[in-house]
């Protein structure tokens, strides 16, 4: 659709806005419908889903694994000498474990993959819609759906748990240690705390998250991908669009999904 | 006989007419080419008969196939009798050229011995030696990216192929292979072959027929021989270029 329309008054214009809006949000659900489509009847891409899944999962877990690893280690350096002081020791493990587990884990792991993740495949499929590459797919009668989109939702809404539960394993771990050795609290009151106070659910809402946020990473990157134009001031635009539109959705989402997971 | 009929073709975009009221028909086996200023609609027409854009209104039949009527997999078989060139060329960048021409192959479930010898054939029809095959696009000049195009596009022998503008940004002497091997290959496969280009160099060598496409309308098809008789101002000044580069 186009974007400039002169010589219309402000309610026109804003008319105008919400219209081009309401397009896009419904360009952006049909990825999400053709690619539960694509999975579903079995169209998919198998191969590209597993190469994606390396691509979006094992490649990402380093710097993962890093972020959460001081994340939480800097979490206890701020609040364990704090707890130490009022004798709630065993509430460190307690509020760096939920800390973890329902939010900082997901929210951080999902953060570092837009970054890293999304961007990259908005730069690749914006690269080749630049370069005539989803056209000429299309004319090898191949769905770009099933052949670019779909492995990348599919991988991504795979990956993203797993690296959660990297994220809560390390990160709980940077703190522990820095909690005994820094603040020297017992490890028994740090596992006294979690095991009193933690559940299974705590975990597994923040999986259930991790989840939407892969989804979410993969269908912005794909969408702001398939829709570039302008050459190589298009793919920058769509890279940046597509880290920028995922953080803020990853950010609003996760203040949903906390209320509706958690109870709150 | 033609193989493609256009029958009072419209398309508009954002309001904006693109193609009007195109009426047209493609023989089997010729080659016609579609001449016409920038931003015209030539390569939205391949475009249309592609099914990469779909009409505002009339129709498109193709090997008697009408394609607005077509479903996802009636058209994946159909694009099967066609091939497209694309200006680009549109190499996937990712892939070998080996594995660019065996693409389409290997989506119809070719089996890998076959893939095989048909790549290395149509590599040795577009004159591309056997070492290429296991280079990346990015290694390839533009000359070598065109033919590796045309390899792919030709890979399962289709009827039709579709070129938009094969000579766009090639020197003259490399442009001129690609125009013989645009020939050669309708001699050899009988393919009907339909031809963007606003080279009017290309259009005299390569034409059997020659369509002008200006300000959204088809305003003349003439055959080539023909040509000289045009009576429109534009293949007047298409012409006069040409005798004054020769």
């Amino acid at each position: 659709m186009s974007h400039k329309v002169h010589g219309l008054n402000p309610v026109a214009h804003l008319g105008r806005y919400i219209s081009i809006g309401l397009f896009r949000l419904g360009e952006f659900v049909q990825i999400y419908l053709k690619s539960f489509k694509a999975i579903v009847t079995k169209t998919i891409f198998w191969k590209n889903a597993v190469v994606q899944m390396e691509l979006i999962g094992i490649n990402s877990l380093p710097i993962v694994i890093i972020i959460s690893l001081f994340t939480g280690m800097v979490f206890s350096l701020q609040i364990a000498k704090i707890f130490a002081t009022f004798g709630l020791t065993s509430q460190l493990g307690q509020g760096l474990t939920l800390a973890f587990a329902r939010e900082l884990a997901p929210v951080l792991t999902g953060v570092v993959v837009a970054g890293r993740v999304g961007s990259s495949i908005a730069a690749e499929i914006g690269s080749m819609k630049v370069t005539e590459q989803i056209e000429a797919l299309e004319t090898l009668s191949t769905d770009p759906i099933d052949y670019l989109v779909a492995p990348r939702i599919l991988a991504a809404g795979l990956m993203l748990p797993v690296l959660v539960t990297f994220a809560n394993l390390v990160g709980i771990a940077g703190g522990v240690v820095m909690a005994v050795y820094y603040a020297s609290i017992p490890p028994a009151d740090f596992a006294d705390g979690v095991l009193t106070f933690v559940t299974f659910w705590d975990f597994a809402g923040g999986l259930i998250k991790a989840f939407f946020f892969g989804l979410i990473i993969a269908g912005v990157g794909t969408y702001k991908g398939l829709t570039t134009e302008n050459g190589a001031v298009g793919v920058g635009k769509a890279t940046t669009e597509s880290v920028v539109v995922a953080t803020i959705i990853i950010f609003v989402i996760n203040y949903f999904l906390s209320m509706f997971l958690y109870d709150l | 006989m033609a193989i493609i009929s256009l029958h009072n073709l419209d398309y508009e975009i954002d309001g904006q007419v693109i193609l009007k009221d195109i009426n047209l028909e493609f023989k089997e086996g010729e080659t016609f080419v579609i001449m016409g200023p920038s931003g015209c609609g030539k390569s939205t027409l391949l475009r249309l008969i592609m099914g990469l854009a779909q009409p505002t209104a009339g129709w498109i039949e193709i090997d008697g196939a009408i394609t607005s009527h077509l479903s996802k997999n009636d058209w994946r078989l159909l694009r099967r009798k066609m091939g497209m060139v694309f200006q680009s060329s549109a190499l996937f960048d990712s892939m070998t050229v080996f594995d660019n021409v065996a693409f389409g192959l290997r989506r119809a479930k070719t089996s890998e011995s076959l893939i095989e010898k048909r790549v290395y054939e149509v590599l040795s029809i577009v004159g591309l030696d056997r070492s290429v095959a296991q280079k990346m696009p990015a290694d390839l000049s533009g000359g070598m990216k065109k033919r590796t195009a045309i390899a792919r596009a030709i890979a399962f022998e289709p009827p039709i192929l579709l070129y938009d503008e094969p000579t766009t940004g090639l020197d003259p002497i490399i442009a001129d292979t690609i125009n013989d091997l645009i020939g050669e290959l309708q001699d050899r496969l009988g393919i009907t072959s339909i031809v963007v280009t606003h080279d009017i160099t290309s259009a005299l060598k390569i034409a059997d027929r020659v369509g002008l496409l200006y300000e959204t309308n088809l305003v003349e098809v003439r055959e080539r021989a023909d040509l000289k008789n045009t009576e429109h101002p534009l293949m007047k000044e298409f012409l006069k270029n040409f005798q004054l580069a020769i």
